[in-house]
């Protein structure tokens, strides 16, 4: 559904069922890659980003939270 | 129409069709030495037409019409037919591709590799491409460079090189007389002068070869020379494409693997010679 390429800070992602670009910074490449495995809770989510060592300590759930919403208003996550 | 003419140029066929003759008969002058097309379906076609019929004889004036078209383009008048098929040719191309990732660019290649000058209109792409084309370098076009999506080669798309105002004198004392189209004055662009690509450009117009050098002129400023990361190099391309979008992810992926592979610089030069010194250490830098 998308395909990302690292460029340097920024990683490029193209949407495929928007055919839109977009770029981002971490934690976001971080959150999709941990989202490909599977639907998660926040907790969940949480988990695999500590596991993959992914996610700084300062990435507080809310701040989590905080960017799930803004992906999910351009298309890149939705609600189970 | 009642004047037409066929033309190759790179990889793509246009056919061109006039309701007056003089615009055919210098475009025919023009590409004189390009290749004949070698299949008369084209991929694009361009028509210069009369805004109604009596104005094929009273204040000729030409509207660029074909198969894309954009809204309120204003016509030009028929002294100016040449500039307006030129003009209708750019557009058919920027709107209608959709096979080669177009960037709005300058290029020209060396021992197999291709430097990419790209930049707003007055940058001097055209001009230190021109000029690179008559210094050792073969001149692949001055205002698209075409990017293949399967092999991320850029293809040569050797159009005649549209020279403006102080350029065209620059060009004028080390080309000789014969390869320039006639002088176009009073245009939306101030003067005008289509420059022929030499032999070597036209004769290898069917020969693409690998980008190994991005550069982003500015023209008129203090010599400078700043590295660029790749995110910002990616954004200035996507906003110098004219089809990016209308690619898909096709355009994506050529666009991303471009970027990624080659080197980029962003230049700042006072006057021409300086910005042809400056192109030729980046160049020899890389080697």
């Amino acid at each position: 559904m998308r395909r990302a390429v690292p460029l340097d800070a920024l990683t490029a992602l193209y949407h495929r069922r928007s055919g839109q670009t977009h770029l981002v910074t971490e934690p976001v490449p971080a959150i999709l890659a941990a989202l490909a495995h599977g639907p998660a809770t926040l907790a969940e989510l949480v988990v695999r980003l500590e596991l993959q060592g992914l996610v700084a300590d300062t990435d507080t759930p809310a701040r989590l939270r905080e960017r799930l919403d803004e992906l999910e208003t351009i298309g890149l996550v939705w609600r189970l | 129409m009642r004047q037409h003419c066929t033309l190759k140029i790179g990889p793509r066929i246009f056919r061109i069709g006039s309701d007056w003759a003089a615009p055919v008969r210098q475009l025919r002058a023009l590409y004189a030495d390009y290749p004949m097309p070698d299949d008369l379906i084209a991929h694009f076609t361009v028509r210069l037409e009369a805004a109604r019929w009596w104005r094929h004889f009273l204040r000729p004036s030409v509207h660029i019409n074909g198969d894309h078209m954009l809204p309120g383009a204003l016509p030009l008048p028929l002294a100016q037919g040449l500039l307006a098929a030129e003009m209708g040719m750019n557009l058919q191309l920027a709107l209608g591709e959709r096979h080669f990732l177009l960037l709005h660019a300058a290029s020209a290649e060396r021992n197999g590799k291709v430097l990419i000058l790209t930049g707003e209109s007055g940058s001097g792409k055209s001009t230190l491409a021109a000029l690179l084309g008559e210094h050792g370098w073969r001149l692949l076009g001055d205002e698209f460079v075409l990017i293949d999506p399967t092999t991320g080669h850029a293809w040569p798309f050797p159009r005649p090189v549209s020279l403006k105002n102080a350029s065209i004198a620059v060009l004028d004392a080390i080309v000789p007389p014969a390869r320039f189209g006639p002088l176009l004055t009073g245009t939306p662009k101030g003067d005008i002068r289509h420059l022929v690509p030499n032999a070597a450009a036209l004769s290898g117009m069917d020969s693409p070869a690998a980008p190994a050098l991005i550069l982003f002129p500015r023209f008129g400023v203090p010599r400078d020379v700043r590295t660029m990361g790749i995110s910002e190099v990616f954004i200035r391309l996507t906003q110098a494409s004219t089809n990016y979008v209308a690619l898909g992810e096709a355009g994506f992926g050529a666009l991303t693997r471009l970027v990624t592979a080659t080197p980029a610089r962003a230049i700042d030069y006072p006057d021409t010679m300086t910005g042809l010194a400056l192109v030729e250490e980046l160049w020899s830098a890389l080697a």
